[in-house]
């Protein structure tokens, strides 16, 4: 179903062929290779915020396949057998996610370089984005229903750019130090911000909480093992995090700028390293590992574009040992939280552990959501040209 | 108990929160790009008509509100409760005060209202788009003044006032946009 009259839709499909092209020429210029990894994959995301869609008997002896959350794995997998830097854009697929912003298929671009860092490749990420944004803008396309009106690309290309990191986006946005905070201090920064999450007391629970975690033990506060006591309190801690990104921090970031938040916690560290100094606990594979001091950052960072989340990166985690442990991790919390638990992805842990992955930044950029806000469209289904987002 | 999970959310569908009857007025879904999934929702409490806006997990389940809408026949009213009848099973209910609101200004005996069930009791009693209603008080009309230069106050059949133009007599019938207590014009009737 075409989301609007004809004229409209062969403008908005043109003008996506045109980002994509402009996309692909950004990194035919820079000698990035572009690949296509398999959409169907063996292996699923292990991110309990991410559900993968299975598909039954995609496999060879009709075992289950998973459509990918991203090519990461994959790449990875390149990269550690020599490929050179590399870019994929093409569709990702997300369980579960519907929205005005959300949707289970939509188009991703993935890259990865060579000896850089997160800061190298945040450089280039503004480059990109401000390049096509140019283009878009200096191309002849018409503009039928608003021939006078530029196309909001044309301002988004003179964007300047800003570096804020995880804790100076919450203290000046949200008024609370997400490092230091107590959880009492997030629980009133939420409550100060209007926020109020539906359930009783100690709602805020993750879900393995109320049946017990791991062991099975009992409820809220009750005698868990250490480690899954501090695993569950992180979790906590990160849901109020994520409660007050998503709600109060996000939509006043990047306004009129392309802002880039950088140092996220190392509990949300995902596929980045950790700064130097923080990452004593992984590398002995202390029991404790990943509940560093909670000052601790990781080398994540996600660009921000008048309110929007566009891009997420990482100098990424080489550590063959570190990454299982975080699997590991993340698979006891799936298991915990009765969430799908997935078999460890062997494929990607023995091309780290053999061939080692390459020192090397990655990121993952929302492709619909950019041209969303290069063309002035509010919501990932009219940038795909579809029918409008049912929220 | 029947229940809603967040991804069956959508404007309209009726929720019982803190034991209250709610109505959604907007679903948006949020996610950090790493992390928790929320909705973030607009509701109407229906008891009260106050919006509130709460997150929800994604994922969770909340009890569905045995809310129906119903077409319901206006028979009177004590002062105390207005009393409806199902116009094809004849079953009789009585609406409170709080229910009828606004309502009250506008409806007349015999007039089908819509009227809000909660559990099967009415929880809301909303009144046709447009009434027709007799001027049973108003100042002598000013003959040929059609212009609508001014306008004057006019008591209605139900007790309600209304600003009405200067040409208006009593005893006349007029059309009265009952969402905003406005005169629209003779009745044609």
């Amino acid at each position: 179903m075409p989301c609007c009259d004809e004229m409209t839709l062969h403008q908005r499909l043109s003008q996506r062929a045109q980002l994509l092209a402009e996309l692909r020429a950004f990194f035919a210029a820079r000698g990035v290779i572009e690949v296509q990894p398999s959409g169907l994959g063996r292996a699923a995301s292990m991110d309990p915020g991410l559900s993968s869609l299975a598909v039954p008997e995609a496999g060879p002896s009709g075992e289950v396949r998973y459509l990918q959350t991203s090519p990461e794995s994959a790449m990875k997998q390149w990269l550690a057998a020599g490929s050179g830097d590399l870019y994929y854009l093409g569709p990702a697929w997300r369980g579960g996610e519907f929205g005005r912003w959300h949707a289970a298929e939509f188009t991703l671009l993935e890259w990865y370089r060579i000896g850089w860092d997160h800061r190298d490749l945040m450089g280039e990420v503004a480059e990109l984005v401000r390049e096509v944004a140019a283009r878009l803008a200096a191309s002849s396309l018409p503009a039928p229903s608003l021939p006078e009106a530029a196309l909001p690309a044309a301002t988004l290309a003179r964007y300047p750019v800003e570096h804020l990191t995880y804790r100076q986006a919450f203290v000046e946005y949200a008024g609370v130090d997400p490092l230091a905070a107590t959880p009492e201090a997030l629980d009133s920064a939420l409550q100060r911000h209007g926020v109020e999450l539906f359930g009783v007391e100690g709602s805020l629970d993750s879900p393995g909480a109320a049946e017990g975690v791991a062991a099975g033990t009992g409820g809220v506060g009750g005698d868990l093992p250490g480690r899954d006591a501090d695993e569950q309190a992180q979790r906590q801690r990160d849901e109020r995090l994520d409660l007050l990104l998503s709600h109060v921090v996000a939509p006043q970031l990047g306004r009129g700028a392309l802002t880039f938040v950088e140092a996220f916690p190392a509990s949300q560290a995902a596929l980045a390293r950790l700064e130097p100094g923080a990452e004593t606990n992984e590398e002995t594979g202390a029991s404790t590992a990943g509940c560093a001091a909670p000052s601790a950052t990781a080398r994540r960072f996600e660009l921000f574009i008048d309110g929007l989340e566009i891009a997420n990166g990482y100098h990424e985690l080489t550590d063959a040992g570190a990454q299982r442990e975080r699997f590991s991790r993340e698979q006891a919390w799936r298991r915990a939280s009765g969430l799908p638990v997935y078999p460890l992805d062997e494929a990607l842990l023995s091309a780290l552990e053999e061939r080692g992955l390459p020192d090397c930044a990655g990121v993952a950029l929302g492709v619909d959501r950019l041209l969303a806000q290069l063309i002035g469209v509010d919501s990932v289904a009219e940038a795909r040209g579809e029918g409008g987002g049912d929220g | 108990m029947a229940s809603y999970s967040t991804n069956e959310f959508k404007g309209g569908l009726k929720l019982m929160l803190d034991g209250d009857p709610y109505s959604i007025i907007e679903n948006e879904f949020v996610k950090p790009g790493k992390g928790q999934a929320f909705n973030r929702v607009k509701l109407r409490n229906l008891k009260t008509n106050r919006v509130v806006e709460k997150t929800f997990k994604s994922g969770e389940s909340v009890e569905a509100a045995d809310v129906v809408e119903t077409d319901l026949q206006y028979l009177y009213n004590d002062g105390e409760f207005w009393y409806f009848m199902d116009p094809t099973t004849f079953e009789q209910k009585a609406a409170p005060q709080r229910a009828v609101g606004d309502a009250a200004n506008w409806i007349k005996e015999q007039d089908v209202c819509t009227v809000v069930l909660w559990n099967d009791e009415p929880l809301q009693v909303e009144a046709p788009n447009f009434a027709d209603l007799k001027v049973v008080e108003t100042d002598p009309g000013v003959r040929g003044d059609t212009s609508g230069g001014g306008s004057k106050p006019a008591k209605l059949e139900t007790g309600a006032t209304v600003r009405v133009p200067l040409f208006i007599e009593e005893g006349e019938v007029l059309r009265i946009d009952t969402r905003k207590g406005e005169y629209v014009s003779r009745s044609k009737e």
